[in-house]
Parts: structure tokens; C-alpha cells; sequence
């Protein structure tokens, strides 16, 4: 049994203009101590799928319509508020990607983390401060006794990134999920961050879902992919075989829009046309407008997800041919 | 936090010799000779004299100018015409009744404003949401003078539960007091509880859709204390704001409320004094009222200090 197995997972919101679905039909598995990465555009439905098995989402508008999350042997899908308090922070933690905006501006650094210890363990104010003290320590900030009084913004953009990895691994969570965790970042600070999300990873043994737009980030960090398109996964492979051999050809274009110092180019290569809004979805294959290698029978239905390899699959009925 | 009391209250002095200024003016702005519309039109040459020598209008500008400042250094602010007493102990006797009235009406403001504008946020677009804000609705677009009357039509003449007017110290009496103030106090915190609902709804609803609002929920904290604690914190800071303003409008607002109370406030002497043309009293009145309102203002000040670390570090 893997730590988190999401089952054929619909979400809907409500709008003005009908229920939308803004996750369809997702399956996928993460076992201990594995970094699962999730690529795909803004408004793929990558934050949604992690805001989901969070239970973050506001319902209404949103709900699960269909499927099921099981962390650790439980359905997170209908579990009430306060079991669900509980997982939150033991069982799964989560990062943003704002982090000058994630911390509460008006509590102390040192507040935030001691607070997160309590809402889960019984413990003195002293034993609190000294769990605050080291986690900041693990996370990398310097005199960290002292920075604990600090407010979020007296700290830097990477530092407030490492406050809240402190936030979300002091009650040991099994389940990082780390949503854009370096996408407001300075690019020096990116590389920072990543390696000590690797190390943490080995010190704490947790699993890692880590969500992201950046395909360098992914190579450098995930064990396994999956790629989302308009809601739906369109490939999922182990990391090297995703970067070796994409099959569906959203992937092919996304590794394609990765600048190369080896290939001369005079323009970067982009994917035509945009993502589709939710309500103007084509019918059948949703990447087919933008496709180079669409059919007329690509708007037929939804291609299924077909097993390529061991653990490689990818939902397109052209596959074959390419 | 010190620092920057000090710092408002030194920035305070340019205001209040700005305002000491007008005041002294406003005797000089009246049309005509000040004395003659003191004494009315039947009065004798001898008392326009009079009063035109008490007040020292018949001094040159500066020396008048002189005079007022001399005394103000020494907290005389000249005799009332109406009452004959120094103006600054009417004030002295006036200033606790209708500070204690508005404090009565501060507490009920904040007690109803705060909670119902907190229980509309928190169950948006459900009937809670819609009950608070008809309410407040209703709180803002009703007179108070016009809700004051139909409470003593209500209360004190048709049920003859509580008194049509007048005031009972809360030192002679405390159940007096309340008897005696309430109605007045829910005439004039009702306009203005729904004025504070409205916005702290509007607050909370912006501060809820915050990210740490997110992150809070994230680590795994109770409902409760992610709205009482995180929420709260930040919304508390525009709503001072608001609180700032309200307490300004309760105590200019004294004006109407203890006229229609019979309540011996300051509100009350002033209207007299305006009718009655005590220059004096109306001078001395307002230079102490906006003192008030200024203090009132230096406090908002650091209570945004207090709220805001931001705000804090800036400052020091």
C-alpha cells in the first residue's frame, strides 16, 4: 500500500456560469520517502489536486465530485474538520509559493512555528521554543535563538521560504507537499532552496509531491513525473525515461521550450495557442488544438491513459504512430 | 511605541495652535460688532460697553491676541455669560457625563459591530450574513435623534420602563446611571455599530482570503483559533482605523443626543451656548473638544503600534 493513493479524483467549483471541473479523473500513487513532481501550465489543476488532498479548497464553491484520497489507509475525502486538523501538519504539510505573503505579518517567526508544535503536541512553552530553535537551525537560518522574535518582514524572500519549510516539517509530516516552493525565488536562492528540500527528504524520510511549472527543477529533484493538461494527467513516467523518451506530445513541447546551450536557436521554442478555459474545453483530446500532430479522430473522445512501459503512461490515441 | 506617542503628541502642538487660533478668531468673524450681537437688540449703549469690556474687545488685536494666549498658559479660558462660572469648570463638571455616555456607547458599538460584522464574514452569504446586514442597514440609514424619540415613545412613555431623560451620575447611582443612559447610548451606537459591521465584514472577508490565512489552516490549527488569532490580528489593524472615527462622530455626536436626553453633558451646554451667543463658553468648549479629538487620534496612532509590528519598526 503506498502512502498516498489518489483514486480517480474529480474536483468541481461552482461558478456563475455552471459547475466546473477543475480536476478530472486523476490517479496516481506516492510511496515513503518518494518526490513525486507534478508539471503543467498555471491552471493545469496542479494547486487544486494538492489544495484537495489538503482539504484547503473553500467548499462551497469547490467539492470532490467523484474519487477518493487515501493517506496512510484513510479516505481524506470525507473525513470531518477536526480528524482532518490532525493530519494536517503530522500527516501532510504544505509550502507555498508566496512566501512573502504566506507568513502572518503580525506574529513573530518564532510564534508561527511554536504554534504549529501545539496544535499538535502537548508540550511546555520551554520544550516549544527549543523544538522552534533547532527546526530553524535544520532549515539553515543563522542564530536562529535570536531570529525567533523576528516578524516575517525583517526576513528575506529565501529566508521566509525557510521559515515555512521549518513551519511545515516540526511536527514531522510523512507528506511534503511543496506547491511552486521556489517559483518567487531569486535563482540563486531557487538552488538553495531545492537542496535543502533533498536533504531534508533524507534527514525526516518523508515523501515529497512537489508541484511546478519548471522542468529544470523537476530534473534536478523528482524521482517520478506526472504531467497535467486542462485538468487531466496526460503522462506520468519515471524521471529520466521523461526526459529521455516523452511520448504525449504536450511533454514533447514542454521539454522543447527548454533553452539549450547545445541546440543553436534564434528563438525559443513556445507551444502555439493557449490552455483552454475551463468552460471552452474542446471536445476529445483537450490538447488537440495546439497539437502538431492532431487528427480529426482526436476530438473523437478522451484518449485513455495507455501503459507504454513499466510505470510510463500517456493518454494519447496517436502514440503509436509518432 | 514610547517613541512615537511622543512624536504624535509633538506634532499635535502645530494642530492645537492652529485650532487656538481659529477660536480666537471666531468672535472677530461675526458680522457686525461681537458685543452688540451678545447683548441683543434691546440692549443699552451702557452694557454693549460692558460686555465689550469684559470681553476685552476694546483692546487692540494683538493685545487681545496677547491676552487670550496669556491666559490659556495659565488654563484660563474666561467666565461663561450665560452660566457665570470660569469656562473650564463647566467643562470639568460637563466633560465626564458625556464622556462616561460615550464610552457606554463605545462598548455597545464595539460589542455588536465587531460580533455580527465577524458573524457575516464567517457565514457569508447565509442568513446570518443577510440578518447582520440588513441590520446594519438599518442602524446607518435611521437618524439617530429620530431612533432616540422612538425609543422614548417606546420605552418611557408607552412601557414606562425606563426615565424620558435627565442623568444620574454613575457615582450616586451606577443603576441610575444605566437607567438613565442607555437609551441614549443605543441611539447613538446603533448608526454606528452598523457602520462598524459593514466594515469589519468587509475586512474579514479580505483578510480570510489571505495566504497566511492559508498557511494557518495548513499547519493543521482549529478553526477557531485561525480566525480569532490570525484573522483577527490583521483585520483589527483598519478596523482601529474606524474605531479612530467613530469615537469622534460619539463625541461630536453628543451634541444631539443629550439635547434630546436632557443629559448636562458638554454637548448640551455647547448647543446652549451657541443659542444663547456665550462666545466664551463656545470658544473655550470647542478649543477643549478638539483637544479631545486629537488625543483621540495620537491614540489611534499608537494603537496601530501595537497592532502592527510594521508600523512599529518604521517608528523606531
Amino acid at each position: 500500500m503506498s502512502l498516498l493513493e489518489v483514486r480517480n479524483l474529480t474536483t468541481a467549483f461552482q461558478t456563475g456560469r455552471g459547475e466546473i471541473t477543475a480536476v478530472e479523473d486523476v490517479s496516481f500513487d506516492l510511496n515513503e520517502g518518494e518526490i513525486l513532481g507534478i508539471v503543467g501550465e498555471s491552471g493545469s489543476g496542479k494547486s487544486v489536486t494538492a489544495l484537495t488532498i489538503m482539504g484547503l479548497l473553500p467548499r462551497p464553491p469547490a467539492r470532490v465530485a467523484t474519487g477518493s484520497v487515501h493517506f496512510a489507509g484513510e479516505n481524506l475525502t470525507n473525513l470531518s474538520d477536526s480528524r482532518m486538523q490532525h493530519i494536517r501538519g503530522p500527516g501532510i504539510a504544505m509550502v507555498f509559493q508566496e512566501p512573502m505573503t504566506s507568513l502572518n505579518p503580525v506574529f513573530t517567526i518564532g510564534d508561527q512555528i511554536m504554534e504549529t508544535i501545539a496544535a499538535h503536541e502537548r508540550l511546555p512553552q520551554r520544550a516549544l521554543f527549543a523544538r522552534a530553535v533547532e527546526m530553524l537551525e535544520k532549515v539553515g537560518i543563522a542564530s536562529a535563538a535570536t531570529r525567533m522574535a523576528d516578524y516575517p518582514h525583517q526576513l528575506s524572500g529565501g529566508q521566509r521560504q525557510r521559515v515555512m519549510l521549518a513551519i511545515a516539517l516540526v511536527c514531522r509530516p510523512k507528506l511534503l507537499i511543496a506547491d511552486e516552493p521556489t517559483t518567487a525565488l531569486d535563482v540563486t536562492i531557487q538552488a538553495q532552496i531545492l537542496d535543502l528540500l533533498l536533504d531534508l527528504r533524507d534527514e525526516f524520510g518523508m515523501a515529497i509531491m512537489l508541484i511546478t511549472h519548471n522542468m529544470g527543477v523537476i530534473a534536478e529533484t523528482a524521482d517520478r513525473v506526472i504531467v497535467m493538461y486542462a485538468g487531466r494527467i496526460v503522462e506520468e513516467a519515471p524521471v529520466a525515461t521523461l526526459f529521455d523518451s516523452p511520448r504525449h506530445p504536450y511533454t514533447r513541447g514542454l521539454l522543447e521550450c527548454v533553452p539549450s546551450l547545445i541546440t543553436e536557436r534564434d528563438r525559443l521554442i513556445a507551444i502555439p495557442g493557449t490552455l483552454p478555459e475551463p468552460i471552452r474545453r474542446p471536445p476529445g483530446c483537450r490538447f488537440a488544438p495546439r497539437c502538431r500532430f492532431a487528427q480529426p479522430d482526436c476530438a473523437a473522445g478522451i484518449p485513455p491513459l495507455l501503459r507504454l512501459a513499466p510505470g510510463h503512461t500517456a493518454a494519447c490515441i496517436h502514440i503509436p504512430e509518432q | 511605541m514610547i517613541g512615537i506617542a511622543v512624536r504624535r503628541l509633538g506634532s499635535a502642538l502645530p494642530i492645537m495652535l492652529i485650532v487656538s487660533l481659529l477660536t480666537f478668531g471666531m468672535i472677530h468673524l461675526i458680522p457686525g460688532d461681537p458685543a452688540i450681537a451678545i447683548a441683543g437688540l434691546s440692549a443699552t449703549p451702557e452694557q454693549i460697553a460692558n460686555i465689550r469690556h469684559d470681553l476685552g474687545l476694546d483692546q487692540p488685536i494683538l493685545g487681545q491676541l496677547w491676552r487670550w494666549y496669556a491666559n490659556l498658559a495659565i488654563g484660563d479660558l474666561g467666565r461663561s455669560l450665560l452660566l457665570g462660572q470660569p469656562v473650564v469648570q463647566v467643562m470639568l463638571q460637563r466633560l465626564p457625563v458625556t464622556l462616561a455616555l460615550s464610552a457606554y456607547a463605545l462598548m455597545l458599538t464595539l460589542l455588536v459591530g465587531l460580533v455580527s460584522g465577524i458573524a457575516a464574514a464567517l457565514r457569508q452569504n447565509t442568513w446570518v450574513d443577510q440578518a447582520a446586514m440588513v441590520f446594519a442597514m438599518l442602524g446607518i440609514s435611521l437618524p439617530n435623534f429620530y431612533l432616540g424619540l422612538l425609543m422614548i415613545i417606546l420605552f418611557a412613555v408607552d412601557l414606562r420602563w425606563l426615565p424620558t431623560g435627565g442623568y444620574i451620575a454613575f457615582t450616586t447611582d451606577p443603576l441610575g446611571w444605566l437607567a438613565t443612559s442607555t437609551m441614549p447610548a443605543i441611539s447613538q451606537a446603533l448608526l454606528l455599530a452598523g457602520l462598524l459591521a459593514r466594515i469589519t465584514r468587509s475586512t474579514m472577508l479580505e483578510v480570510l482570503r489571505q495566504d497566511y490565512i492559508r498557511t494557518a489552516r495548513a499547519k493543521g490549527l482549529p478553526n477557531r483559533r485561525v480566525v480569532l488569532k490570525h484573522a483577527l490580528a490583521n483585520a483589527l489593524i483598519p478596523i482601529t482605523t474606524v474605531v479612530g472615527i467613530i469615537v469622534s462622530l460619539l463625541i461630536s455626536g453628543s451634541v444631539v443626543t443629550e439635547t434630546l436626553f436632557s443629559i448636562p453633558g458638554v454637548g448640551q451646554v455647547l448647543t446652549q451656548a451657541v443659542l444663547n451667543r456665550d462666545y466664551p463658553m463656545v470658544q473655550g468648549g470647542l478649543l477643549i473638544t478638539t483637544a479631545l479629538l486629537v488625543l483621540v487620534n495620537i491614540l489611534v496612532d499608537v494603537c496601530y503600534a501595537l497592532l502592527d509590528p510594521r508600523v512599529r519598526y518604521d517608528g523606531a
